[in-house]
């Protein structure tokens, strides 16, 4: 039981709780980074590894922390996380570093993180926070992920750098430029919607075959 | 001295915080379903980016020249107690204009373009003068895009538009074309 509830809150993250396309938070480095697969990798794993970290530390001493500077708790850990990522890139991998640029310090106003340390984390033992962590956290790198990887392929014609489409292939420019990011988020925005408003609607259809089926 | 215009119209127009670097996404998806709450939105970020930019310059040129590892700890530090302070300095100088500010002011610690306006201006290594100004374009452009966006939504409440793209995929794709047309001001320049 103990051990299916920790998985249930990994999942929930990935899909029905999605923190991009349910509930529309992130979005500030969600648009400003995917305009490659690569770019969109890094920053995703950036974020998990500061949410992971944070999301440990803050249920830990979730007892701790005076309520009423919690925030200002949340922030600086968050803050310390976000320095140590930023210097591992910057160690790691100068070239994505470089690429990335400012957007690596502003994981601190991500609202995704803090979000997570106020309604969840702080409240929770530090197995389902950790596990809550993860699960939004892999959610926010697919959502990145397949931002990136579609305005990659129309804007460059390429995905991870390699060609897709030959030569005679016209970039369509326009999908790595910023506004590519909010039509192409739209966009999928939009099929979420579509994919929830049919599954509400085949549910409804089973609740009434169920009721009518009962009445007979 | 005499590229400051050119920092000004570069910050409002042609490199515009929320339309090209995607700064302050959530407030502008989120304030901006009328005219009046997101220009008193965009003016109290306007007014904490401006004070943001002169603690950071004094941040940047005496302390953080010894410790450049503390910066970011520093700048949300001092970003979310200038926010605190502008809150009870307006409060007790004019409770007026602190009701009409309502929640807005607390919220804007979260919103990243004040951090990123901060960490682009050290990344530039501007001066005082020139954080100054940079911070003003910024912050009107902010305003600019999140009236415009607003005056949008507002038209298009009454237009009959299908229930599936209603909300936030409507606003995204509205920005996108927003985005687009902002886009042309990058002629203005022609070394950018």
């Amino acid at each position: 039981m103990k051990k299916n509830e920790s998985y249930e809150e990994f999942l929930k993250g990935i899909w029905r709780d999605n923190p991009v396309f349910a509930q529309v938070l992130g979005m500030c480095p969600m648009l400003a980074v995917t305009n490659s697969a690569v770019n969109a990798i890094a920053m995703g794993m950036a974020t998990m590894f500061v949410l992971v970290g944070s999301s440990f530390l803050v249920s830990t001493f979730r007892n701790v922390i005076p309520k009423q500077v919690r925030i200002s708790c949340f922030i600086i850990i968050i803050a310390t996380f976000v320095t140590i990522a930023d210097y591992t890139l910057l160690a790691l991998v100068p070239g994505v570093h470089k690429e990335l640029g400012a957007f690596i310090p502003l994981i601190v106003a991500n609202c995704l993180i803090l979000g997570r340390q106020e309604a969840f984390a702080s409240r929770y033992p530090t197995k389902l926070a950790v596990m809550d962590a993860l699960g939004m956290a892999c959610g926010f790198l697919v959502a990145l992920f397949s931002l990136g990887a579609v305005r990659e392929i129309l804007g460059d014609g390429a995905l991870f750098g390699v060609k897709l489409f030959g030569d005679s292939f016209e970039p369509w420019v326009i999908m790595i430029l910023p506004p590519g990011g909010f039509l192409t988020l739209g966009v999928i925005l939009l099929f979420f919607n579509w994919f929830k408003y049919k599954k509400d609607e085949f549910l409804d259809d089973v609740a009434r075959a169920e009721r009518s089926g009962a009445d007979g | 001295m005499d590229n400051l215009p050119w920092i000004f119209v570069s910050a409002l127009l042609v490199n515009n915080f929320v339309l090209t670097y995607f700064l302050g996404l959530c407030p502008f998806l989120g304030v901006s379903n009328s005219l009046e709450t997101s220009f008193r939105l965009g003016l109290a970020t306007t007014f904490v980016m401006l004070v943001t930019a002169i603690c950071a310059w004094i941040l940047n040129t005496y302390v953080l020249v010894y410790a450049p590892y503390l910066r970011l700890i520093c700048f949300i530090v001092v970003i979310a107690s200038t926010v605190q302070f502008i809150e009870m300095l307006i409060k007790k100088l004019s409770p007026a204009l602190f009701r009409a500010m309502g929640i807005f002011l607390p919220l804007i610690t979260t919103n990243c373009a004040i951090l990123g306006l901060a960490i682009f201006a050290t990344n530039r290594g501007y001066g005082f003068w020139e954080g100054i100004v940079y911070a003003l374009g910024a912050g009107i452009g902010f305003t600019l895009a999140l009236v415009l966006l607003a005056g949008l939504r507002e038209e298009s409440e009454l237009s009959d538009v299908p229930a599936l793209i209603k909300g936030t995929a409507m606003n995204l794709i509205i920005a996108g074309v927003l985005s687009m047309a902002f886009m042309g001001f990058a002629g203005l320049f022609s070394s950018t």
